[in-house]
């Protein structure tokens, strides 16, 4: 809400596994406050969810370090994040409701909860269902909503895994059109995305994942034009990415068992 | 056949009337099971809270012991909690036994592992899912916990409910620690088992009549409470 940015976010050698399975391998980047919007995309299972939640600080990694700017305490860190998770997670009580615990947690004076709520409900085209019980409220619906909580409390970075998966293409030009505002008033989106067409409107910077892995990362309009990886030039393409990598492998016919243990095996 | 249905009709007359027997006895079992709720919510909330919340080495043992105990035979529990407060047993000296108090005691040993367990459950699985909003909005433990409290306000007393249930039907604990005295420790359902064995079905009716329609009571409110917690708040 109020403070400084705790940027950059800088992320070193953070690998984790799951399972016994290394789901983030090596993980090193940074991410600041310039450019304002960085998309992360990459195939399912690419660990793009994970990669966030460590970010976040939902999730520890299990090596390497994870390691904000300006040394704040944990409560002003937390405070200075939103998250918008891929399946919304939302409490038993009415949208309003919703919001104004986040507000309340947040640390808002109770008077101007009300206002804030209805401001954010408005802006997510969910005034009409201020009092409707959240989880009553359809799957794109919880979703704005889930995005109106997260810009309620006036983040400065927020965190997006896949926030226009399930809206109507109205409501996903309304979630851009909030976003990019966001963005223009200082916020840092860091957002994961499976529309290319939404990030190439979107992203200034991209992040290609693969495989518990950022295999690339550039500015939005070098990587559409001129990707480095083959796997992110495929990806592009639209090939599933599994296939792609039989032939990649000077055209030998190489398991994608052999390819991913191979993988796996070197944390 | 002829027998019953007169007895049928004196009970009603005498629940119409407020019979000054009845109405004491109705009391009495109220403020006992009431009381016996109380105490087992103010102790079995917190342990539930415990189990659902933190993670200790031994707390499986705990869990699927309260679990079990959910299941005491009554009159087991009567005839420990009444070692336990005769004469030569290590609480004794209170001189407890064949007072109301030894009752709410037997009750609250009856209705705890119903609270704890049913509780835990109820806030277990909300945390599960409410864990990572919770933690990604900043809130303190506290503040995790009321919000879980209130959120699961609808199934916590649900369960306070089964808890009563179980207290206001049993016999057996609060007849062999409250011996069925009358004018002291006479309740629904010892005066019931009594007049039964000396062959008043006049008083036993009518006395089954009114926990019948209490324990109605207690599932329409158990109904209740479900339906006003899905019309508020979906869950
Ligand atoms: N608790 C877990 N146990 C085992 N494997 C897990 C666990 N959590 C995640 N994984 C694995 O980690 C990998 C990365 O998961 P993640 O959710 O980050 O993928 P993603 O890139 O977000 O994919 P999607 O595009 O489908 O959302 C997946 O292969 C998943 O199966
Ligand atoms: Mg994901």
């Amino acid at each position: 809400m109020t403070g400084a940015s705790p940027l950059p976010l800088r992320l070193e050698s953070v690998g984790l596994s799951r399972s016994g399975k290394n789901v983030l391998k090596d993980v090193t980047t940074t991410f600041a406050v310039d450019p304002p919007k960085t998309v992360i995309i990459g195939p399912n299972g690419a660990g793009k969810s994970l990669l966030l939640q460590v970010c976040h600080g939902l999730i520890s990694a299990d090596t390497g370090i994870v390691d904000w700017a300006t040394p704040q305490n944990a409560r002003a860190l937390s405070r200075a994040q939103a998250m918008v998770f891929q399946r919304p997670i939302l409490f038993r009580r009415s949208a309003v409701a919703n919001l104004i615990l986040a507000l309340k947690i947040a640390g808002f004076a109770k008077s101007e909860w009300r206002d804030r709520a209805d401001g954010a409900l408005e802006r997510t085209g969910l005034s009409r269902h201020a009092a409707t019980p959240a989880r009553s409220l359809s799957f794109g619906e919880q979703q704005r909503l889930a995005l109106a909580r997260a810009l309620v409390v006036e983040p400065k970075v927020l965190f997006l895994d896949e926030p226009t998966a399930s809206l109507d293409p109205a409501a996903a030009h309304l979630v851009e059109s909030l976003i990019d505002e966001a963005a223009t008033s200082g916020v840092k989106i860091i957002m994961i995305s499976h529309d290319l067409n939404q990030t190439r409107r979107l992203a200034d910077e991209i992040i290609f994942m693969h495989r518990g892995r950022i295999k690339e990362r550039a500015p939005a309009d070098q990587f559409f034009t001129r990707p480095e990886n083959d796997l992110a030039q495929a990806f592009i393409n639209g090939e599933l990415l599994w296939r792609r990598r039989r032939s990649i492998f000077d055209g030998a016919l190489v398991d994608d068992e052999t390819c991913s243990s191979e993988d796996f095996n070197k944390s | 056949m002829d027998v019953i249905w007169q007895a049928t009709l004196a009970s009603f007359s005498m629940l119409m009337t407020l019979d000054d027997r009845l109405i004491e006895v109705i009391l009495l079992s109220l403020r006992v099971s009431l009381t016996a709720l109380v105490i087992a919510s103010l102790i079995g909330l917190p342990i539930a809270a415990c189990l659902a919340f933190t993670r200790f080495p031994g707390r499986k043992i705990i869990l699927v012991s309260f679990n079990a105990m959910m299941g005491l035979p009554p009159v087991v529990v009567g005839l420990v909690v009444y070692l336990l407060l005769s004469r030569s047993g290590p609480f004794g000296v209170f001189n407890l036994l064949f007072t109301p108090t030894a009752m709410i005691i037997a009750q609250v040993v009856l209705v705890t592992p119903i609270i704890v367990s049913l509780c835990r459950e109820s806030l277990e699985s909300m945390r599960r899912e409410y864990h990572d909003a919770l933690r990604s909005l900043g809130a303190t433990p506290a503040q995790a916990i009321s919000v879980l409290v209130w959120d699961g306000r609808f199934t916590l007393a649900t369960a306070h409910l089964a808890g009563f249930g179980r207290a206001i039907a049993e016999v057996g604990a609060v007849m062999i620690v409250g011996g069925n005295i009358d004018h002291v420790t006479r309740v629904m359902t010892t005066t019931i088992a009594l007049e039964a064995s000396k062959g008043d079905l006049v008083v036993a009716l009518g006395l089954g009549v009114v926990l019948v329609l209490l324990s109605l009571t207690i599932n329409f409110l158990v109904y209740g409470v479900r339906s006003l917690g899905e019309a508020k708040v979906a869950s």
